[in-house]
C-alpha cells in the first residue's frame, strides 16, 4: 500500500465520520426543535467544558474514552440544574438556561486556565473540544464517536413512537403508560450525547447551529416528523461533506465554521424556496391573486361601460398603466375581451364571467346585511374584495344559505345567469 | 348532596391537591357508577381540570387516593382514556391527523412494537366515527378548532377504553360539530362505557348528562343529574368562593405550609 492510498482511505474515513457525527446530532436536534427547546443544546455545549477539564485533571489522559464520560456528566448535570431551577423557583426557562450556561462555562474556563498554567504535560489539544475540527479527527476518535452516534440513532429508532408521543403531548404519553420521567431523562441524555458528538465537528460556539438549523430547514419542506428527521440528517450530512471537502482542498480554512456556513445556506434556500411555506412561493401566490383581482376588476368595468378605449380605462382604474395593459392582454388571451376600433369590449364568455363577479359582490352584500347585520351603506368596501376571493364551493353555499335572493341591499338585481 | 354508589367505576377518596403548596382541591370524596355520562361543572379555577389530571395520575396528590375499576390506575391504564384540553399541545407540530390518532394505539403496543394492520383498521374506524377520514393526511396546522377537537376524540376512540375523561371537549367547537360529538359520546354510553366530561355550558348540561359533579375547590355535589342540578346547589357552586378557603390557601402559599404533615 502506498502513501497516497493511505491518505485516500483516511480522508474517506474522516468524511464518513463527520457525516455520521453531524447527521446524528441533527436527528436529536429535530426533537429539541419540535419540543421548543432550541437553546438547550447551546447550554449543554458550554457545560461540557468543566467535565472535560475535570476528567483530564483526574486521569491525565486525553483519550475520548475518558473525556466523553466527563463531558456527558456535566452536560447532563446542566440540564438537571436548569429543570430544577424552573421547577422550584419563579425563574422562567430562558433565564434559567442563561444562568446555567454561563455558570458552567465560567467554571470550565477557570479549570482550563488552571490546567494550562500548571504545566500538565499533555494539555495541548484539550481546546480542540472548544472549537472542534472534523477534518483533523483521528481514526481512534472517529471510532469512538462513530459508535456513540450509531448508539444514538439506534435508540431513536427503538423509541421512536414514545419520543413522538412525548414530544407532542407529554401528558397523554404519561396516561397511556409511557413514563414521562424516563422519556425526559432519555431524551435529555441523548441530547447531551448528541452535543458531545457534534462538538467534535464544529465546537462549542457553533453547536446550536448543527443541532437546530437542519431541523428548522427541514421543517419548511415537510409536515411529518419522520420526513423532517431524515431531511435534517441529510442536510447536515451533506453540509459535513461540503465543509470537510472544502477545508481539505483549501487547507487552512476551518472545517466547523465551513460546515455551519453550508448548513446556513441550505436553511436560507429552504426558507425561500420551500413549496407552500417558502417566502417565494407565498409571494408568488400573492402576485397570482393580485393579477386575478386586476383582471376581474377590468371585466366589471367593461361590463358596466360596454365599450371603452384604453385612455378611458386608465382614467377609471387607479392602477399603473403597465398592469392595466397586462391585465387586458391576459383577458384577450382568455378570449373574454376583444378589441374593436381601439375600444375594448367583452365577449360572450367574458360577459358571463363579469356577471358572476357582480353576483358574488351583491350576494356578499346581502349576506353581510342580512346575516351579519351590518348596515347596507357599510357593506360595499368588504364586498369589493370578497367578490374575488369566494370560491365556487363557497358560492354554492352562499346561494343555498341565502335562498337565491333577487335583489341586493341597494335594490340592484342579482344576476344568476 | 353527595350520593355514593355501589360498585363504582371511579372512586375518589378525600382528595386534596395543591399547586406550589396552595390547595386547589379540598377533601374531594365521591364515587361514580358505570355507564353514565357525568358532567363536571364549576366556575373558572374551581379545580375541574385538576381533578381530571389527578385521576389520570398526572399530579402528585397532597392527600387522598383514587381507584379506577376498584384498582390502581397503573393496572387498568388500557381501559382508561384521557382527552386533554386542546390548548395543551402545540398544533404546529409536524404530524398529520392520522399520526395523532395512531398515538391512541401506542399504549396497547408496548415497547419496540410497530402498529400492525389491526391498529391501522382501528385508527381508520375512529377517523370515520368523527367524520375526519377525508382529512387523515391533513397537517395539524391546517385544522380548525372543531377539527382539532375531533382529532383528539378520534385518538381517544382508538384507545378502545371503557372510561373516558374529557377536559372541555366542546370548547372552540361550533354548534353543529358539538351535536355530532355529543351523539358519538351517547353512542359510547349506550355500549356501556363511562364518560366524565368537564363542561361549561349550564344551558346544554341537562341534555347531555345523567350524573353531575359540582365543584368549587371543594365538592359541592355528586349525584344523579336531576338531584344535583338544583338552584340551591348551583348557587352554592357558582355563588363565589368560600372566603375562608381562599384566605387560608393564600396564606399557605405565602408561608409555604404543606397541606398534610410530612411523613
Amino acid at each position: 500500500m502506498n502513501i497516497a492510498e493511505i491518505i485516500g482511505t483516511n480522508n474517506f474515513m474522516v468524511l464518513f465520520g463527520s457525516v455520521l457525527l453531524t447527521a446524528s446530532t441533527a436527528v436529536i436536534g429535530s426533537f429539541s426543535y419540535v419540543r421548543r427547546q432550541a437553546l438547550i443544546g447551546d447550554a449543554i455545549a458550554h457545560a461540557l467544558l468543566p467535565g472535560i477539564c475535570l476528567a483530564f485533571m483526574w486521569t491525565g489522559s486525553k483519550s475520548p474514552w475518558v473525556l466523553v464520560p466527563g463531558a456527558i456528566l456535566t452536560g447532563w448535570l446542566s440540564v438537571l440544574c436548569q429543570e430544577t431551577i424552573v421547577k422550584y423557583s419563579k425563574i422562567k426557562e430562558d433565564a434559567a438556561l442563561g444562568i446555567v450556561l454561563s455558570v458552567f462555562f465560567a467554571f470550565g474556563i477557570v479549570l482550563l486556565t488552571y490546567i494550562q498554567q500548571h504545566g500538565y504535560a499533555s494539555q495541548s489539544g484539550l481546546d480542540k473540544f472548544l472549537f472542534g475540527n472534523a477534518a483533523s479527527l483521528l481514526l481512534p476518535d472517529l471510532l469512538s464517536f462513530g459508535l456513540l452516534a450509531l448508539a444514538v440513532l439506534l435508540l431513536v429508532l427503538a423509541f421512536y413512537k414514545e419520543f413522538l408521543t412525548y414530544s407532542f403531548d407529554p401528558n397523554f404519553a404519561e396516561t397511556v403508560g409511557m413514563s414521562s420521567t424516563w422519556l425526559r431523562l432519555l431524551l435529555n441524555g441523548l441530547t447531551v450525547v448528541a452535543v458531545v458528538i457534534g462538538i467534535q465537528a464544529v465546537g462549542v460556539v457553533l453547536m446550536a447551529a448543527v443541532l437546530i438549523t437542519p431541523a428548522a430547514a427541514a421543517r419548511s419542506w415537510t409536515h411529518r416528523l419522520p420526513t423532517m428527521i431524515l431531511l435534517a440528517a441529510a442536510f447536515s450530512g451533506s453540509s459535513a461533506i461540503a465543509g470537510v471537502s472544502i477545508s481539505m482542498l483549501a487547507s487552512g480554512l476551518p472545517t466547523g465554521p465551513l460546515i455551519v456556513v453550508v448548513l446556513s445556506l441550505i436553511a436560507v434556500v429552504s426558507f425561500l424556496f420551500a413549496p407552500q411555506k417558502g417566502l417565494i412561493s407565498r409571494n408568488r401566490r400573492q402576485q397570482f391573486h393580485q393579477r386575478k383581482i386586476n383582471r376581474e376588476n377590468l371585466l366589471k368595468l367593461l361590463y358596466h361601460h360596454r365599450s371603452l378605449g384604453l385612455k378611458a380605462i386608465y382614467e377609471r382604474r387607479p392602477m399603473e398603466e403597465q398592469s392595466i395593459k397586462k391585465g387586458l392582454a391576459e383577458l384577450q388571451q382568455a378570449q373574454w375581451v376583444r378589441q374593436e376600433n381601439k375600444a375594448y369590449q367583452l365577449t360572450e364568455p367574458g360577459e358571463k364571467a363579469a356577471r358572476r363577479i357582480i353576483k358574488l359582490h351583491r350576494l356578499w352584500e346581502y349576506y353581510l346585511s342580512h346575516k351579519v347585520h351590518i348596515a347596507p351603506d357599510h357593506v360595499h368596501e368588504d364586498a369589493e374584495m370578497m367578490e374575488h376571493i369566494l370560491t365556487p364551493e363557497m358560492e354554492a353555499l352562499l346561494e343555498k344559505e341565502l335562498g337565491f335572493p333577487e335583489k341586493d341591499p341597494h335594490q340592484s338585481e342579482i344576476p344568476y345567469h | 348532596m353527595i350520593i355514593q354508589v355501589e360498585k363504582p367505576v371511579l372512586e375518589v377518596h378525600d382528595l386534596t391537591v395543591s399547586y406550589h403548596q396552595k390547595p386547589v382541591l379540598w377533601g374531594v370524596d365521591f364515587s361514580l357508577p358505570g355507564g353514565v355520562m357525568a358532567g363536571i361543572m364549576g366556575p373558572n379555577g374551581s379545580g375541574k381540570s385538576t381533578l381530571l389530571k389527578s385521576i389520570m395520575g398526572l399530579l402528585s396528590l397532597s392527600g387522598g387516593r383514587i381507584s379506577v375499576f376498584s384498582k390502581n390506575l397503573d393496572e387498568v391504564r388500557k381501559k382508561v382514556s384521557y382527552v386533554p384540553q386542546k390548548e395543551s399541545v402545540d398544533w404546529d407540530f409536524p404530524a398529520t391527523v392520522k399520526d395523532v390518532v395512531m398515538m391512541g394505539r401506542y399504549g396497547h403496543l408496548g415497547l419496540l412494537r410497530r402498529p400492525g394492520k389491526i391498529d391501522q383498521e382501528i385508527v381508520e374506524e375512529a377517523l370515520e366515527q368523527v367524520n375526519m377520514q377525508d382529512l387523515r393526511n391533513r397537517q395539524l396546522g391546517q385544522l380548525s378548532g372543531g377539527q382539532q377537537q375531533r382529532v383528539f376524540l378520534a385518538r381517544a376512540l382508538a384507545q378502545q377504553a371503557d372510561l373516558y375523561l374529557m377536559d372541555e371537549p366542546f370548547v372552540g367547537v361550533d354548534a353543529a360539530t358539538e351535536q355530532i360529538l355529543v351523539e358519538l359520546l351517547n353512542g359510547l354510553k349506550q355500549k356501556g362505557k363511562t364518560l366524565i366530561v368537564v363542561h361549561h355550558n349550564l344551558q346544554t348540561a341537562p341534555d347531555y348528562f345523567d350524573w353531575l359533579v359540582l365543584l368549587n375547590q371543594r365538592l359541592v355535589a355528586s349525584a344523579p343529574f336531576e338531584q344535583a342540578f338544583t338552584a340551591a346547589l348551583l348557587q352554592e357552586t357558582y355563588g363565589g368562593r368560600l372566603n375562608m378557603l381562599s384566605t387560608l390557601a393564600q396564606h399557605m402559599k405565602k408561608e409555604q405550609f404543606a397541606a398534610r404533615e410530612h411523613r
